[in-house]
């Protein structure tokens, strides 16, 4: 859930930024696995499976600019694991900010490479 | 004496995060299996099974699936049909809100009262078919 709000959240508010539904690689055609390898991926995983990170590798056929995982920043903060599925409680929206935080840094540093 | 593990139905959401409908989806399966059927059922987290996740395949291939999409890309459905689940049955958030024509999904974020009204009927569909199937 923290992946999904954080993500969003950060779509809403840059206009230089979209998103892909993960299953999509699987489901959609060519132009979704394309999707990936054309243009500078950040990876937001919620666990140490990453799914999404090795998502972009499988259909991509590359590696993500960066991958960012939850719950190690979970970890290196001391926040709370959040309780809800469903939903983001308060208490978990330091988590998602700072999610917000390293999803920005890695969309403006791939964007400072680009240029 | 060894006892046979009862098997569970899978409801898998597509979650997608392009609109509000694939919230609508993930909130169906949370309805189904921690409120309306918890002992019955059980989920699977959709891009495990589309990163090849063996043990999230075997699931699926050992118990039946029910899809909960959210578009006609119908991605929780077409991942379980390529890894060879034992599909019972699927639902469409879009054919649910035809059936609803007054409720109005709000966002991606918050699905609002309407969204959280279309989720609760997917959700009974669900059940629906867990109980046609049985």
């Amino acid at each position: 859930m923290i992946s999904r709000v954080a993500t969003r959240r950060i779509l809403e508010e840059r206009d230089d930024v979209v998103t892909i539904c993960l299953p999509l690689f699987l489901a959609g055609g060519q132009e979704e696995r394309d999707f990936a390898k054309d243009n500078p991926c950040i990876a937001v995983d919620g666990c140490d499976k990453m799914c999404a990170a090795k998502g972009v590798q499988m259909y991509g056929k590359v590696h993500p600019k960066s991958s960012i995982i939850i719950s190690e920043i979970a970890e290196k903060h001391k926040h709370l694991k959040p309780k809800s599925k469903s939903r983001i409680e308060p208490q978990d929206e330091k988590l998602v900010r700072e999610t917000m935080k390293r999803i920005t840094e890695e969309i403006d540093k791939a964007e400072e490479e680009e240029e | 004496m060894s006892e046979k593990k009862k098997s569970k139905y899978i409801i898998i959401p597509c979650s997608g995060i392009g609109k509000a409908l694939g919230t609508i989806t993930r909130r169906a399966t949370y309805i189904v299996t921690e409120e309306m059927v918890p002992n019955e059922t059980d989920s699977i987290c959709l891009p495990l099974l589309t990163i090849e996740d063996e043990e999230t395949a075997r699931k699926i291939r050992e118990n039946p699936c029910i899809t909960v999409d959210g578009c006609i890309a119908q991605c929780a459905k077409k991942n379980v049909e390529h890894h060879q689940g034992k599909l019972k049955g699927s639902i469409k958030i879009l054919d649910v809100i035809k059936e609803n024509p007054k409720l109005k999904p709000g966002t991606v974020l918050d699905i609002g009262p309407d969204g959280e009204k279309l989720a609760r009927k997917a959700a009974e569909k669900t059940v629906k078919i867990m109980g046609d199937k049985s």
